[in-house]
């Protein structure tokens, strides 16, 4: 599954807000084909981890490359067209665009000659969306807004797909549903997916590696059934979670 | 039966007597006295008391006060709510535009021939001024609107491409003696590129902060003019500028002149027609422009940026270069109407382009419905056509105007025309027009 070059090759990454610094040199790598997940608490870093590979904010020193080629200090629009796609923390659709002018906005940058294709493939995924392609985003229930960030995502064909938060603020029967969507886009399309995420029992079961995250730095790493067998990780992510 | 009725007047009119002191305390001060040089004293300064005006003053706040608690306050059924529901609802005005655009369009090519068969050549001179003018403005609407109603930037200082269109033309036309027909494209040109020099300083701000530069870029360009004194000509302004000629053939009596060579008695007025039907195809050029570049990635690129930024780039697209080209393609056909101006009024000063044009011309894209074209005219119609509709009324005409900007806000908070159609929907499948019924966000 694996081949000897990772797709995605996070090492030594250190980030700062001005003098705040939010990484301490994080090294991570995501396999093709490997859905890999990265848990932590509020403010461990992790979505300034997501930030930081996507290019904004920029690291203030370590390397970031994906399939072989360093993207460390490329501008954020350039990294996001190189088969990278992105659903960002708190859904941060259109809201007053229709649906599918949403989907559509998702595969403008993108070298993506099969569009009907993609847009066939995400209404498979989600029937929901295609129900609701007219209706302007913001009208969406809060599911249905994550779902139709992750088909925006989709629509440019990536080859990898950075998750941040999906479940954030969705019901157990909702979360179910999209971590399903992943697992069948991982497993269906061979699609690589990385995926930060608080709801840490959902995510290690679906994931194949995970990496927890404190203050800023990697402090385990493992599969994901090794992790959530850990006595520390249950102590600390999963009180209350397994739901 | 009786009394709780009374005590509801009582309780009324209780509540417009308070109304009516505190007008009282305030207005004898405000209205009662005025400071002015009396007569008979020397020319010194005395005080002129004025009871009589602060008696009505007091009379129309009890009054005022006393109705409204009567009929909306502290009503069961409150009049507003009445009127308010003849006001039709956004949703029924989707068709509106279907309709609306052909009937304005085919209004405004017969236009001054409805009029001089009616009034004659000389009746129809004003009216035809007016529709030039109302026509400008929507140019300038339509222009902005790209800035802030499709990319969502919020553009205080968009008189200053107006500014910029309109010295371009004069000072290339006293320089250079270029014609208008040369200068009409560098004017748009230089104003296109004023737009990004605009653009670069405020690629990082939004909202409230970019307004606050904007509104400075505006001043600086009128103080520039202003004070350049050997080049612009400061306040005394550029005089003589050339009016522009039908492909070549002047607009004077006598050979050679557009009567002559089409056979036509000479008249004035066939100018001031020329004049209309150039900003009408100017302003609609401007439009389709805008509705092709809404179908295309450009133009989704912009919407989808007003949504939301971090989304934008996240989708891979260039912020940058998406805002310029708004900026600059606002700014371009605000330089055209520039020169259309320098060129219909033969004379420009920085007068022309104070701060309340700007506001003029943003009040109009946000009383029409930001990012609707059709809404634009009508509001454009509305307001200028009402600025002059009121001048009978002199001193009261802001008044009026001010409390018609209120009123529509208040009922209509995101403009007169708030449907958004979308620019692409599937084949086959219907595109419904997505109304702010809906959704009633409030923010623009």
């Amino acid at each position: 599954m694996s081949t000897s070059q990772p797709l995605l090759d996070v090492r030594d990454v250190v980030t700062h807000y001005g003098k705040i610094v939010a990484l301490r040199g994080v090294d991570l790598s995501v396999a093709s084909g490997e859905i890999v997940t990265l848990i932590g608490a509020n403010g461990a870093g992790k979505s300034t981890l997501m930030m930081t590979i996507c290019g904004s904010p920029k690291a203030t020193s370590g390397q970031v490359y994906f399939d072989g080629e360093e993207i460390t200090g490329l501008p954020t629009h350039e990294i996001m067209r190189k088969s990278i796609a992105q659903s960002p923390e708190g859904r941060r659709i259109f809201p007053r665009m229709s649906v599918m002018e949403n989907l559509i906005m998702g595969a403008e940058t993108a070298s993506n000659a099969d569009v009907d294709g993609s847009l066939q493939r995400v209404f498979d995924l989600f029937p929901r969306l295609k129900e609701r392609q007219n209706q302007r985003g913001g009208t969406l229930s809060g599911g249905e807004q994550q779902m139709l960030a992750i088909a925006r995502a989709l629509m440019s064909k990536p080859r990898l797909l950075l998750l941040d938060e999906p479940s954030l603020g969705l019901a157990p029967l909702i979360v179910k549903q999209i971590f399903d969507a992943i697992r069948d886009l991982n497993q269906g399309d061979g699609l690589t997916v990385f995926l930060v995420e608080q709801n840490a029992y959902h995510a290690l079961k679906l994931a194949h590696r995970g990496y927890v995250m404190v203050n800023g730095k990697i402090t385990m790493s493992g599969t994901g059934k090794e992790l959530l067998a850990r006595d520390d990780v249950k102590a600390a992510y999963l009180e209350g979670g397994a739901h | 039966m009786s009394a709780p009725q009374e005590s509801f007047l009582v309780s009324c009119a209780k509540d417009a007597a308070v109304g009516g002191l505190i007008a009282l305390a305030l207005f004898s001060l405000m209205i009662g006295m005025q400071a002015d040089v009396a007569t008979g004293l020397g020319g010194q300064l005395g005080i002129t008391y004025r009871w009589g005006a602060v008696g009505i003053a007091v009379a129309v706040v009890f009054a005022g006060r006393l109705l409204l608690n009567l009929f909306v306050w502290k009503a069961d059924t409150p009049v507003t709510r009445t009127l308010g529901s003849f006001i039709p609802k956004a949703s029924s005005v989707v068709g509106l535009g279907k309709y609306a655009m052909p009937i304005f369009l085919v209004l405004a090519v017969v236009l001054p021939f409805l009029l001089t068969y009616w009034l004659g050549s000389r009746g129809s001179r004003q009216y035809l001024d007016l529709a030039i003018l109302v026509t400008t403005y929507v140019m300038l609407g339509w222009g902005l609107n790209i800035v802030v109603g499709l990319a969502g930037l919020l553009d205080l200082g968009y008189v200053a491409f107006y500014a910029v269109g309109a010295y371009s033309y004069a000072l290339l036309a006293q320089y250079f003696g270029f014609s208008f027909w040369v200068c009409l494209p560098l004017a748009g040109i230089l104003a296109a590129f004023w737009g990004i020099i605009l653009g670069f300083p405020v690629l990082r701000l939004r909202g409230d902060y970019l307004a606050i530069v904007t509104l400075a870029f505006g001043e600086i360009i009128r103080v520039v003019l202003l004070n350049w004194y050997e080049f612009t000509g400061g306040p005394d302004g550029i005089t003589g500028i050339p009016r522009p000629s039908f492909f070549g053939i002047e607009f004077e009596r006598g050979e050679g002149g557009f009567a002559d060579v089409f056979g036509l008695e000479y008249s004035s007025i066939h100018r001031i027609i020329f004049l209309y039907y150039l900003i009408l195809i100017m302003a609609l050029v401007t439009n389709f422009v805008t509705m092709r570049l809404r179908k295309l990635p450009i133009g989704r690129a912009w919407e989808a940026l007003r949504e939301d930024e971090i989304a934008c780039r996240s989708l891979g697209i260039n912020t940058t270069n998406t805002k310029l080209t708004a900026f600059a393609l606002g700014a371009m056909f605000g330089g055209f109407a520039g020169s259309f101006f320098a060129t219909r009024q033969g004379f420009i000063s920085p007068e022309s382009f104070t701060f309340i044009e700007s506001a003029v011309i943003l009040a109009i894209v946000v009383l029409g419905g930001l990012g609707s074209q059709i809404g634009v005219v009508i509001a454009a119609v509305v307001m200028i056509g009402g600025f002059e509709f009121f001048r009978g009324l002199e001193e009261y005409r802001m008044l009026v105007f001010g409390l018609l900007m209120v009123v529509i806000m208040v009922w209509r908070p995101r403009g007169l025309i708030s449907v958004r159609r979308p620019s692409i929907a599937l084949s086959g499948g219907k595109a419904s027009v997505i109304s702010a019924d809906l959704v009633q966000e409030g923010h623009g």
